[in-house]
């Protein structure tokens, strides 16, 4: 089982109190109603599923309910860092210590 | 009686209490302490079991956890057997009663063995290749016959009745291995502080030095000094020393697995010990010290009963005080079965002569045997172990060939070196890293936040071991923050080295044999097998592996995974870690269910969930129904009713007079703001703006693909707050779906949203006489059509506690849904119920519900939608708002294939014959002459009798359903097609009338 730090609650607490919500950093589009197909299927259907570092979004359902993004190393499974929704996307390097 | 081979020249058993065993209906003589090997082993009992494959004839191979032979049931009561239990780790106690396994009649004589002398068909890879044709036979012919004549033990057949414990746990340093390693490892970390759990699979601490006697700890023989250090431990308050406990899973983060083995030992358990207890450890720091496996060597013959390693022999002797033969034979590669010799052979066995390939050999143990007359063959190899049910003899000629010698003997040990284990490392997912100078793997690049120490990292000497375990200790007690530094000293000498060995086939095994040299004993795979599979065409181990299924046993390949990997090299003409070493995984060693499962049996398994009123429908006869963890009153059979007569008088009651439903288990969500009514409207496909404060409406919830995700009636009951409805399967995931979108994409929303699915309560009162029974107990609000229509909601008293009363209908009927706080919900139903009964009405569950709305067309989101249906598909077009310029799921609605024409929508469908019912999910069909397969242009969704409308009626999604009204389609059935018309959504008073009635 996981350990996931919550940037809410500042805590480290194990996976079972948190869902993944998918990748991050995919924002509706404002103008939603206009867009293309294309648009439309790149918003919502494409994902990258890399391999390696990941960034994900995640809730920590049973604690404080709040969403939350993470960059993760899909192979290792480890957290590299947590951060609070709408901070901006960081740039963390694959092989950097959690 | 003193069993034959027990000696009082070595052991530690000396004065246990004698017990009785039985193994396969022999009573034996065995001592407290004993494990059943050793108990059977002191009675000169060798044959223990049968080959998997082969059904050849199998006694021990080893002493401990990596017993891939010896395979037993152990059989306490009816409900209490145990299969596949390794009688090396099985400790006894008075009455054990073990039963041998794979094997018919008897495991002296068993008819399956007729597969050894067939086993050129049963070579490598035959079960891909034999059994190809026909087709139809494997599953009714070979695969059942295979199954019946190579196996197991059998599962027991009864409910397991024992209960099994569960800890989590957290410590600074976690130590995997109780021997000289982990103790001194636990004892340095232990010193500074630190928060130390010790686990170690046996029954008491000491690792290797259980055999090993020549070495001393501190001025201490080393089994004694294991034994001190583990009570001096024990009595530290920051150090829990677990024994019997076995580390089977490494997980991500230091998460490790153990169970702990907690009465399996006893003779009478009693009912408050749990049979193994679950710890799920988390730690700052791991030490595995895992130790080594012995290999056994590669020769025809080495499965005969009485062949085993070195280490076994010598564990027998110096710990159980059990001689494993009178007249040894040794065959070895590496100086540890010297040791092993030497200790028989000062306990009173002679030894035949140690074969050794080396050819010479030297140190001072090979100067110790030869000192006590021992017969030393080196640059020998043995060709061959013979016997029938017990090792007779062995065959030995010069590793580079010659002629053959045949010398007796009753007992063969055998060493290869030892292969240290990493499995517990390699499911950290560390990386092992091939050493060449030794040909074996050792711990490479780790992963987490763990180190291996003693043998299973490579380390050949006792001083050397415990040197570094002290260090690791005290460094992973600082890792873990404790700044404290003691400078613990263990301090061990031995004459012992593990260096050594070799892997492969030994000389005499090559390929140009046709003996049976084992590699895998428990998957009875040999050094052929894993020849053929490479002249098969496989390259890698991982192939190779599936081929022959080298290592895929339940002992994981503990004794045979390297000796696999040399052969598969040898004959690819490549160095090891070219073909590679597979992955170790979890479990190390065989977990039970019961523990894995733990507490989360019967009514553990799963929450149940009540609503406030269930008591009150219990005593009112009703039948209930699993709907996700809810318990929902199903129907209320009367004397005398079967379900349909029950489902059919509430049915006709609602529209008559009036039901009384339990609707509490919808969910509720309350959407409070000052943008309340925006968050609504990018939440639903309807217009909410404009709603008054004090109406209701009925909405839809899109995905952003545009398809329905839940539907509900939603109340306003201030232009700021919402009281919003959900599906009762949409409850959760309606929730969550509100706070993804106002947490991460409306964040500048000003909206609270709060789940008060069970803060209320809700009491469904349906019919034409609902106002009737419930307005003599509503205080403060004015329920006359004109003051409260349908679709209304008003908030005042019931009953004298607060209520939200919503006028709205599922049913077609003036209706009243109560919404009360739940803790008086029971109070307010009995009251509504005592009303009831002077207008004549009924409860009515679940079933009359689904067939009163599908009466009027009302859909239920997930059974007539599946995630693939919009509200146009679904006849609700009336509910998207045209003019809304955003809402979730508006651009997924103009998606090409949403919009295109031949979509399945819903319709009402008429069987021809009104009697026939039709069978949800049923397929339908435009022709049902065509030949199979067939067409299919849509499927039945929803279909009941109704009583009201006097037949049978049904809901289904049919492509280009909408333009076929009146159309006659198909249901094919196996035994008939039934005959349909596509009809309109609604069964019963289309008109709608009934809602203002
Ligand atoms: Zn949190």
């Amino acid at each position: 089982m996981l350990l996931i730090h919550c940037p809410y609650c500042d805590e480290d607490r194990p996976e079972l109190e948190f869902r993944n919500a998918g990748e991050a950093h995919i924002a509706r589009p404002e103008n939603i109603a206009e867009i293309s197909d294309e648009e439309f299927a790149q918003f919502f259907f494409i994902r990258t599923n890399p391999k390696g570092l990941i960034y994900e979004r995640w809730r920590h359902i049973h604690g404080c309910a709040r969403f939350f993004n993470a960059v993760r190393d899909s192979v290792s499974d480890k957290f590299l860092m947590t951060y609070k929704a709408g901070e901006k996307r960081p740039t963390v390097k694959a092989g950097e210590k959690a | 009686m003193t069993a034959a081979f027990r000696t009082t020249a070595a052991g530690r058993l000396k004065g246990a209490k004698p017990v009785k065993i039985s193994f396969d209906g022999a009573s034996y003589a065995a001592l407290e302490g004993d494990t059943l090997a050793s108990a059977l082993l002191a009675n000169g009992v060798h044959l223990m079991g049968r080959s998997f494959k082969y059904h050849r004839p199998r006694g021990v191979l080893s002493a401990g956890a990596e017993e891939p032979n010896a395979l037993v049931g152990i059989h306490r009561d009816a409900a209490r057997k145990t299969p596949n239990v390794r009688a090396t780790v099985q400790e006894v106690y008075d009455g054990l009663t073990a039963v041998s396994q794979n094997r018919w009649p008897s495991l002296a004589f068993d008819v399956g063995a007729v597969n050894d002398i067939a086993s050129p068909m049963f070579s490598a890879g035959f079960y891909y290749k034999t059994f190809m044709w026909p087709k139809a036979a494997w599953k009714s012919v070979y695969e059942p016959t295979i199954r019946a004549s190579a196996g197991l033990g059998v599962a027991p057949d009864k409910p397991d009745p024992d209960h099994y414990a569960s800890r989590y746990a957290h410590c600074d340093v976690l130590v995997l291995g109780g021997g000289a390693a982990g103790l001194s490892a636990a004892l340095a970390a232990a010193e500074t502080g630190a928060r130390v759990i010790i686990a170690d699979e046996q029954p008491a601490v000491g690792g290797a030095l259980r055999f090993e006697t020549g070495s001393t700890i501190d001025s201490a023989a080393g089994w004694d000094w294991a034994q001190a250090t583990a009570v001096k431990l024990a009595a530290m308050d920051n150090v829990r020393v677990l024994t019997r406990t076995t580390a089977f899973g490494y997980y991500a983060q230091n998460m490790v697995g153990l169970v702990e083995r907690v009465s399996d030992h006893l003779a009478d358990p009693g009912h408050d010990l749990p049979r193994e207890r679950l710890w799920q450890v988390r730690a700052k720091r791991v030490i595995i010290a895992t130790g080594a496996i012995e290999r056994h060597m590669v020769f025809d013959g080495n499965d005969k009963p009485g062949v085993m390693l070195a280490s076994a022999g010598r564990t027998y002797l110096n710990h159980f005080g059990v001689l494993v033969g009178k007249n040894v034979g040794v065959f070895t590669a590496s100086d540890s079965a010297y040791a092993a010799a030497i200790d028989l052979k000062q306990a009173g066995a002679s030894i035949a002569a140690i074969v050794d390939l080396r050819d010479n050999p030297a140190g001072p143990l090979i100067d110790q045997a030869r000192a006590l007359g021992i017969e030393i063959l080196s640059g020998r190899t043995l060709v061959r172990a013979s016997g029938n049910l017990r090792v007779a003899s062995m065959t030995v000629r010069a590793t580079s060939g010659g002629p053959e010698r045949t010398i007796p003997v009753d007992a063969l040990l055998m060493s290869a070196g030892w292969t240290p284990s990493v499995h517990l490392f390699s499911q950290s997912r560390g990386k092992v890293a091939f050493d060449s100078a030794t040909r074996r793997f050792l711990p490479g690049d780790y992963a987490q936040d763990c180190v291996s120490v003693g043998a299973c990292s490579g380390t050949d000497t006792l001083a050397d071991t415990v040197k570094d375990a002290v260090a690791a200790g005290e460094k992973a007690a600082k890792a873990a923050g404790l700044a404290k530094t003691v400078g613990t000293k263990v301090k061990a000498e031995t004459s012992e080295s593990w260096a050594g060995g070799m892997v492969g086939a030994a000389p005499g095994a090559g390929p140009d044999t046709t003996g049976k040299a084992f590699v895998d004993f428990q998957n009875d795979v040999t050094a052929k097998d894993i020849r053929l599979a490479v002249r098969e065409g496989m390259r890698s181990i991982e192939h190779v592996k599936r081929f022959t299924t080298n290592g895929m046993a339940t002992d994981q390949g503990k004794t045979s995974n390297i000796h696999g990997l040399a052969i598969a090299a040898e004959a690819l003409g490549k160095e090891m870690p070219e073909v590679g070493l597979t992955t170790f995984r979890a479990p190390y060693t065989p977990v039970t269910f019961g523990s894995l499962v733990n507490h989360s049996k019967g009514r553990l398994f799963d929450p149940t969930r009540r609503t406030p009123f269930h008591a009150q429908e219990e005593k009112l006869g009703a039948v209930f129904e699993d709907v996700g963890q809810w318990k929902r009153a199903w129907y209320y059979p009367r004397a005398g009713e079967d379900m349909h007569a029950a489902v059919n008088r509430e049915c006709a009651t609602v529209r008559k007079a009036a039901g009384i439903f339990d609707a509490s288990t919808l969910g509720k969500i309350e959407v409070v703001g000052p943008d309340a009514a925006k968050f609504m409207e990018l939440m639903y496909t309807n217009p909410w703006e404009k709603l008054e404060s004090g109406r209701c409406r009925y909405g839809i919830m899109l995905r952003e693909d545009g398809f329905i995700y839940d539907d509900g009636v939603v109340g306003r009951l201030a232009a700021d707050r919402f009281h919003v409805t959900t599906t009762t399967g949409g409850a959760a995931r309606v929730m969550n779906h509100m706070e993804d979108y106002l947490q991460t994409e409306f964040p500048h929303l000003d909206v609270w949203l709060t789940s008060i699915s069970e803060q209320w309560a809700v009491i469904a009162v349906q019919g034409p006489k609902s106002r009737d029974i419930i307005a003599p107990l509503v205080e403060g609000i004015d329920m006359s059509d004109g003051a409260m229509p349908h679709m209304s909601v008003r908030e005042g008293k019931i009953c004298g506690v607060p209520t939200r009363l919503f006028r709205m209908s599922f049913t077609g009927e003036r209706g009243f849904e109560i919404n009360v706080p739940a803790d008086y919900a029971a109070a307010v139903w009995d009251a509504v119920w005592a009303q009831g009964q002077k207008h004549g009405a009924c409860a009515y569950g679940t079933e009359a519900m689904h067939v009163l709305r599908a009466e009027k067309g009302y859909i239920i989101v997930g059974q007539d939608t599946d995630g693939t249906v919009t509200p146009q598909d679904a006849g609700l077009d009336w509910a998207v708002g045209k003019k809304k310029t955003d809402f979730v799921g508006i651009r997924g609605l103009k998606r090409p294939d949403l919009v295109a024409k031949g979509r399945k929508q819903l319709v009402g469908l008429r069987t021809k014959d009104p009697k026939v019912v039709l069978e949800e999910g049923a397929q339908i069909v435009a022709d049902p002459k065509q030949p199979i397969p067939m067409k299919m242009l849509g499927h039945v969704t929803s279909s009941y009798w109704s009583e009201n409308c006097g037949r049978s009626i049904a809901l289904g999604v049919v492509t280009g359903g909408f333009e076929r009204m009146g159309q006659t389609l198909y249901v094919p059935m196996p035994d008939k097609v039934i005959e349909v018309e596509v009809v309109g959504q609604v069964f019963f008073d289309e008109k709608g009338e009934r809602l203002h009635g």
